[in-house]
């Protein structure tokens, strides 16, 4: 006979570490732990809630370098990080001076999530997705993806030995298709955009019931992954919050979550509350969250995107309300920069960090330049900036923009002759 | 003849389980009335207390999302399936 008393965890619920429950964002209704999405009140999204322990720096730092050393903070088993999983995350915290010099900065920081190991973010919401999915008894990790998902589920499910399906436009950059590919699995490309391909896996999650779509129908234990990054950008600055933040927007779930990451450490205690300012970045070609922030709306109107940002091409952002709430709440913006902008700046970081960043890498570097130039971002305030991927994956972006000069004979005259003895370099 | 709904899983218990069900044509917010009468408390699922779409559910008549549309005014011919879908997916 079991008794239930209040924080334990109800007989037959998930085993997912200190996650206790789910609960509307909307309208605040709580349910139990399990595979649901939608509030069956309002529609609403859901979201976990924890009762969360007492934790020190000391316990996070003697745990794992991935972002299972947070597996307290994150709907996930106890066990997680003794289960074959990718183990994503600790990526570096680069110190940006060379990029900071130029934009007329103080103090720049980059979060380069490329490191991770399908070479974008998407690599810890996964990780957290397939651990919440197997406690729930999914058999299939599937999503719809605009190519670094695709990458990051194909990865995860060969790794733990289960079925992936997983779905694309099927006019993404061909390194996203074959990156994918060559993980196996079911793998399905669509004649349409991505906010179609999201109908699609709508639809078959309603229909697959041992399917575990990461970013459907357990979006609310997925998108919890992303508050690792607000997590080591705190801990890898020495356990500070910055002041300012730009961060991509897809969906917009990683920058709400970031600031969800950095309100739990200040409530947590493991670092001094202060104020933070979260900024979003879009392409102009998708720029739902853009056009609502500088319109005054407190929702999004869909868009049919139309960018070279194919991994935030998200015409119909899930959490575009989202990061408007918080974008207004902490002093922030959202803007937009063109394609050629994006070029650009991904030219631009790679020159002066050496970091090559993927499209969306571009999309931030370039808005991080625009509101410093509008004056919306404090040159003189400490800055993070994410960069959610690798510049290898959106080769095609680049490929018009950079020149490689024609090949020469391997002799000392042919290298001076071609001028490359100069010394303006 | 009329047209069909596909129902998603969240509201198919005012369906008695049905995945899909059928309504006569009509405009959009024409045919959620008439659905709220055959599944009593549906309407309210879908609309908000000031009678507008909530902001998490996205409706499609055919393949067109009615936000692109004419929102509840859109018409739904004869023949044509409307799917309603949680708006809460993605990215």
């Amino acid at each position: 006979m079991t008794t239930q008393t209040a924080g334990t965890r109800a007989p037959g619920a998930p085993r997912l570490g200190n996650a206790r429950a789910l609960s509307c964002r909307e309208c605040g209704k709580t349910s139990a732990l399990g595979p649901h999405y939608a509030c069956d009140e309002c529609f609403g999204p859901l979201e976990v809630s924890y009762d969360f322990p007492r934790l020190t720096r000391a316990d996070i730092e003697a745990g794992p370098h991935s972002i299972w050393r947070y597996a307290p903070l994150l709907p996930v088993p106890r066990d997680i990080a003794s289960r074959p999983t990718t183990e994503p995350g600790y990526t570096r915290l680069v110190r940006a001076d060379g990029l900071a010099a130029e934009l007329g900065m103080r103090r720049l920081w980059i979060k380069d999530d490329s490191g991770n190991p399908t070479h974008s973010f998407k690599d810890r919401v996964v990780a957290v997705a397939l651990a919440a999915a197997t406690e729930m008894g999914f058999k299939v990790l599937a999503c719809p993806s605009t190519g670094n998902l695709a990458n990051a589920v194909a990865a995860a499910a060969a790794r733990a030995g289960i079925r992936s399906v997983v779905m694309v436009p099927a006019n993404l950059e061909k390194q996203k298709i074959l990156t994918t590919a060559v993980y196996g699995g079911t793998f399905v490309t669509v004649d349409g955009t991505y906010d179609d391909v999201n109908r699609l896996a709508s639809e078959l999650a309603g229909e697959h019931e041992d399917w575990a779509f990461v970013n459907v129908n357990v979006r609310p234990y997925y998108a919890e992954g992303s508050k690792t990054l607000g997590f080591e950008i705190a801990e890898q600055l020495g356990w500070r919050l910055p002041d300012q933040i730009v961060v991509p927007i897809a969906s917009g779930a990683q920058l709400v979550k970031i600031d969800k990451g950095f309100s739990e450490l200040a409530e947590l205690g493991l670092v001094e509350d202060k104020p933070w300012r979260v900024f979003g970045a879009q392409a102009t070609g998708c720029s739902p969250v853009a056009e609502a922030f500088s319109k005054g709306w407190d929702v999004v109107r869909p868009v049919k995107p139309s960018t070279i940002a194919k991994s935030l091409a998200i015409g119909n952002p899930a959490d575009g309300p989202y990061v408007l709430d918080v974008v207004r709440r902490t002093g922030g913006a959202v803007a937009d920069v063109s394609d050629p902008e994006i070029v650009d700046s991904i030219r631009l970081l790679a020159r002066t960090q050496g970091v090559f960043g993927e499209t969306a890498g571009g999309v931030t570097v370039g808005v991080l330049r625009k509101l410093l130039e509008s004056g919306q971002l404090d040159p003189d305030a400490e800055t993070v900036i994410i960069n959610s991927g690798d510049g290898l994956k959106t080769l095609d972006a680049v490929a018009p923009a950079v020149s490689v000069p024609a090949a020469i004979k391997p002799t000392v005259a042919a290298f001076q002759a071609a001028g490359f003895d100069g010394t303006d370099f | 003849m009329s047209i069909s709904v596909r129902i998603p899983t969240i509201l198919r218990s005012y369906t008695g389980g049905a995945p899909e069900v059928t309504a006569e044509p009509g405009t959009l917010r024409e045919v959620i009335s008439r659905l709220d009468a055959a599944y009593p408390g549906i309407g309210g699922r879908l609309l908000d207390e000031s009678g507008e779409l909530r902001r998490f559910v996205n409706v499609y008549v055919g393949e067109e999302d009615v936000r692109f549309a004419d929102g509840l005014d859109t018409p739904v011919p004869a023949g044509t399936q409307v799917s309603v879908i949680p708006a809460v997916a993605g990215g």
